[in-house]
């Protein structure tokens, strides 16, 4: 069962076994996470944040190990014959590095790239640093910290740059029913890197990741998402960023898989000139469920933030977005911009939508926007007036609703792999595949 | 309505040195107190005062138990916390829920028995209570405390079978209706302070448009806040029947107090088939001083239900004053092809607060509504939009534009925009946008350039950015409401 006593009692029999147990530091933030959790129990709908979205379900229901199909190997290979300019592959099976499937490549010196099982002994300082606590995070994040044990590790020396992308694969096989990773991301001044998080697989039934990243002074991170997790897997992931000066942190969230989703994806400008960009996409059908939370804090002056989300619901599914761009009173001189855009494409589907802005400061441009609707007739009746079918023309525009957001990946192969998700979930994906 | 002169002298500019400062200093104008003798209930809360409140109205049977039960339900309730204001806890003990001006037993029959001193506060605010108002074209119900003292062309509005008078004589004239249609559109319960105002309510105004009748005139309710710790807790219902159509303005002022004083209205506005209501509201309460002492609590229930097919309900409000409003005027669109309007101009000063926006919630087929909400947040005032556009599964070909823009005036305000959007119906088109932006240094400049001083520069793109929403009003409160914009503003410019 999943109740909280049960998580509790679990959490004491395993944190023994956990990686860095013997670090005091750790073994006393899980003891304090766990205490939280057990404090806050699953959010549920009278939370303002989970409104939308409990998870107070998880109380009653049993986690099994789900039964997936594809031998993780498998899965690995066909997502690496995606991307054939090589790049860094780190991987974990439900949950746990995978050194065998995992290949890194040449890096630049002062580039670290490991898994934080490793980290643990190799950079236990620098971990300490980079790893969080729970002090203020929600119950599943709290929960997060209370048991996880691996994840990525990255660290970039001032002034270093990763050329290739650096994958991180977390692949559910048949493993476990539960799964807690945690990612962390530490960028000197002037470093750069793109760091791809793939989601594939069965997943655990509940999988929660917690992605830390911190931009020093004038880095550059780009951190990609794609989760494609099969339809019985409950995804709950967080990520946090902090940027210092001058630095730029993009975020791209796409959201295709798994029963039920739920990503907090949070930024701070802890100093001046910053820039974010916010990007997402999300396809729901089904019963399923995908929540995106995101927020902005435009803490200091002179920072830029970019959002675009975008959403399909289909079939029986619920989209939600929250966005809140935050503008302290310090932070004269910003300009944000959010949109979040949804096209419901059935009778049962529901998008929920609510974009905030919360203004301290008077010199600011700040603009948001959100819209629940269907596909344009008149853009419908142009493309009928030119021969196509009303099938295919509803296709051909569902899809370019959603490109838009995918064709602001940078990188190209990248960018090709989303697209191919995308397309694979789209009816009449085949034929738009052959007139791309 | 113009202002009294009954003002302190005009405060010295503000240090920033520039005429805007001065611009911004300009004081309450309303904020005089009348010396009238009162009758009122003792402060403080209970069953007791309930049935006090009811046997003063001289109420039948069943509105005191609907008030009661109404006390019964508050006890259990607490107040709201997620607007974004904030103030130390009501004591609702520390309250008189009750305060009338004392007249002759039976009220006055013509507006010759009313008490000269109140005839002059009203003549002092603007308000036309005299037959000679006949030239401004306006009925109005004078609501002074708890009770309404006039009320004015009630014979030429009967007429036409409208009925408008205050809501304890619709009690006493008209129970039936009054039985058929009180808190169906706001239950007792619906929310703290609607619940409270259920169990306290004291008068208020109430409208009938019978079928078919289109009102001939504006229809005007002007509530005043006159003795000390006195909350006021109106309620009115304003019904028009198939085809009928009113337009109806309310306007509100109180003295300047140190203590903060209680206003929980309830308004419950119904629009049978083909039936039009437009409500204009010019709110200006006392907002507290500089310092951000004194001033109204402006917590309100509005809501209207659009129950017939092709009805119309608008709200236009100008809230420029109370210390701290919480409002959200909300439109049910139940019959199909149904509209819902919302208008508003919200400005907050020196500390001021705001959390105030709307619903409306798209329930008939081919149901329309128009958001179009302007903030206005200066010195360090605090301005929410908070919105709700919910889409049932039923609303096919349901349609919604939402514009919400906030315009900062100095470094030390707050604008916030909290809009939700939840849609269950895939034929439905829903929009929402937002801006916030101060004025412009360029723009003063251009303004000043030719000649134009910089505080008629201010107001000018002051009353441009709410010029949509002023375009609403009817003429006499636009013209009432540019000015007032004018005088709220004053000294936080810089």
């Amino acid at each position: 069962m999943s109740e909280i006593d049960t998580w509790v009692a679990r959490q004491r029999e395993r944190a023994a076994h956990l990686p860095g147990a013997a670090l005091p530091w750790l073994t006393r933030r899980r003891a304090d996470a766990i205490a939280r959790f057990a404090d806050l129990g699953w959010p549920t709908s009278r939370l303002e944040a989970w409104r939308h979205t409990s998870l107070a379900f998880l109380e009653q229901q049993a986690l099994a190990a789900p039964d997936s199909a594809a031998h993780p190997a498998a899965t690995l290979a066909a997502l690496r014959a995606a991307f054939d300019d090589g790049g860094h592959w780190l991987v974990f099976v439900d949950g746990q590095f995978a050194p065998t499937l995992s290949v890194i490549g040449t890096l630049p010196t002062g580039v670290t790239v490991s898994a934080l099982s490793e980290a643990f002994n190799t950079a236990p300082d620098a971990v300490e640093a980079a790893f969080g606590t729970a002090d203020d995070s929600a119950s599943p994040y709290a929960l997060n910290l209370a048991l996880c044990g691996d994840g990525a590790f990255v660290r970039l020396a001032r002034g270093t740059a990763l050329e290739q992308l650096l994958h991180l694969v977390f692949i559910g096989a048949t493993g476990a029913a539960d799964s807690h990773l945690r990612n962390l991301i530490v960028a000197d001044a002037n470093s750069e890197a793109s760091i791809v998080e793939h989601h594939v697989g069965g997943g655990a039934t509940l999988g929660t990741v917690v992605t830390r990243v911190q931009a020093a002074q004038d880095a550059r991170i780009t951190h990609v998402k794609l989760q494609q997790q099969d339809a019985q897997a409950i995804h709950v992931a967080q990520i946090e960023a902090e940027q210092a000066r001058g630095s730029h942190f993009a975020s791209h969230s796409l959201s295709f898989g798994a029963r039920l989703a739920r990503n907090d994806i949070h930024t701070r400008f802890d100093g001046e000139g910053c820039e974010t960009l916010f990007n997402g996409l999300y396809h729901v059908d089904g019963r399923r469920h995908v929540d995106h939370h995101t927020l902005i804090e435009h803490a200091m002056p002179l920072g830029t933030s970019r959002e675009y989300y975008r959403g399909l619901v289909d079939g029986n599914a619920r989209g939600v977005f929250a966005g809140r761009i935050i503008v302290a009173q310090d932070a004269q001189r910003t300009d944000a911009v959010q949109r979040c855009d949804n096209l419901l494409l059935s009778k049962l589907a529901e998008a929920d939508a609510r974009p905030e802005l919360e203004i301290y400061a008077d010199d600011v441009k700040c603009a948001h926007g959100a819209t629940v609707g269907q596909i344009d007739e008149d853009a419908l009746f142009y493309l009928r007036a030119r021969g196509i079918d009303e099938v295919h023309a509803r296709q051909l525009l569902t899809y370019a609703f959603a490109a838009e957001v995918i064709e602001r990946i940078a990188h190209d192969a990248l960018r090709k792999h989303a697209r191919t998700a995308l397309l694979a979930r789209l009816p009449g994906g085949a034929m738009l595949e052959e007139l791309l | 309505m113009n202002a009294p002169t009954l003002t302190s002298p005009p405060q010295a500019p503000a240090k920033r040195g520039d005429a805007i400062g001065a611009f911004l200093e300009q004081e309450y104008v309303a904020g005089f107190e009348t010396r009238l003798e009162t009758d009122s209930v003792p402060k403080g809360l209970s069953e007791d005062i309930v049935r006090t409140i009811s046997a003063r109205k001289g109420e039948p049977e069943w509105l005191l138990e609907w008030r009661l039960e109404a006390y019964r339900h508050w006890l259990t309730m607490t107040p709201p916390v997620w607007a974004a204001v904030q103030f130390p806890p009501v004591d609702f003990q520390d309250i008189v829920y009750y305060s009338a001006p004392k007249s002759k037993k039976d009220g006055p029959k013509s507006l010759d028995e009313v008490d000269p001193e109140l005839l002059r506060t009203f003549e002092k605010l603007g308000v036309p209570l005299h037959e000679r108002a006949r030239l401004a074209g306006v009925a109005v119900d004078a609501v002074f405390d708890s009770v309404s003292v006039a009320t004015t062309f009630k014979k030429e509005l009967g007429e036409h079978g409208i009925v408008f008078c205050s809501f304890s004589e619709a009690v006493k004239e008209h129970p039936e209706l009054v039985r058929q249609y009180l808190g169906t559109v706001v239950p007792p319960g619906d929310n703290f302070y609607a619940a409270l105002n259920s169990a306290v309510f004291s008068d208020g105004s109430f409208v009938f448009i019978p079928k078919g009748v289109k009102c001939p005139m504006e229809l005007s309710t002007y509530f005043r806040i006159n003795a000390r710790d006195t909350g006021q807790f109106e309620r009115t219902l304003i019904i028009a029947e198939e085809g009928a159509s009113v337009s109806y303005l309310e306007g509100c002022t109180a003295p300047m107090r140190d203590e903060n004083q209680l206003h929980a209205a309830v308004v419950e506005l119904i629009a049978l088939d083909d039936a039009k209501i437009k409500y204009s509201t010019v709110q200006n309460w006392y907002p507290g001083d500089k310092d951000g002492k004194g001033g109204i609590y402006n917590f309100v229930t509005k809501r209207g239900d659009c129950r017939g097919a092709r009805s119309h309900i608008s709200w236009t409000q100008v809230e420029t004053g109370s210390a701290i409003t919480w409002k959200y005027p909300s439109v049910i669109l139940r019959g199909d092809d149904s509209v819902g309007d919302f208008h508003s101009v919200a400005l907050t000063n020196n500390l001021q607060q705001a959390d105030t926006g709307t619903k409306m919630i798209h329930m008939g087929r081919n149901t329309r509504s128009t958001i179009l909400s302007k903030g206005i947040s200066a010195g360090r005032g605090s301005n929410t939009f908070r919105g709700l556009v919910r889409v049932t599964p039923r609303a096919e070909g349901a349609r919604n534009y939402t514009q919400c823009d906030s315009l900062l005036i100095g470094d030390r305000c707050a604008a916030h925009t909290f809009p939700t959007i939840e849609v269950r119906n895939p034929s439905a088109h829903v929009e929402h946008e937002a801006t916030t932006s101060r004025i412009g240094e360029d723009q003063l400049f251009y303004a000043m350039q030719r000649g134009i001083s910089a505080e008629d520069a201010v107001s000018m793109i002051v009353n441009g950015f709410c010029r949509e929403v002023f375009k609403e009003l009817p003429m006499e409160f636009a013209v009432e409401a540019q000015k007032l914009l004018g005088v709220s503003l004053e000294g936080s410019v810089g």
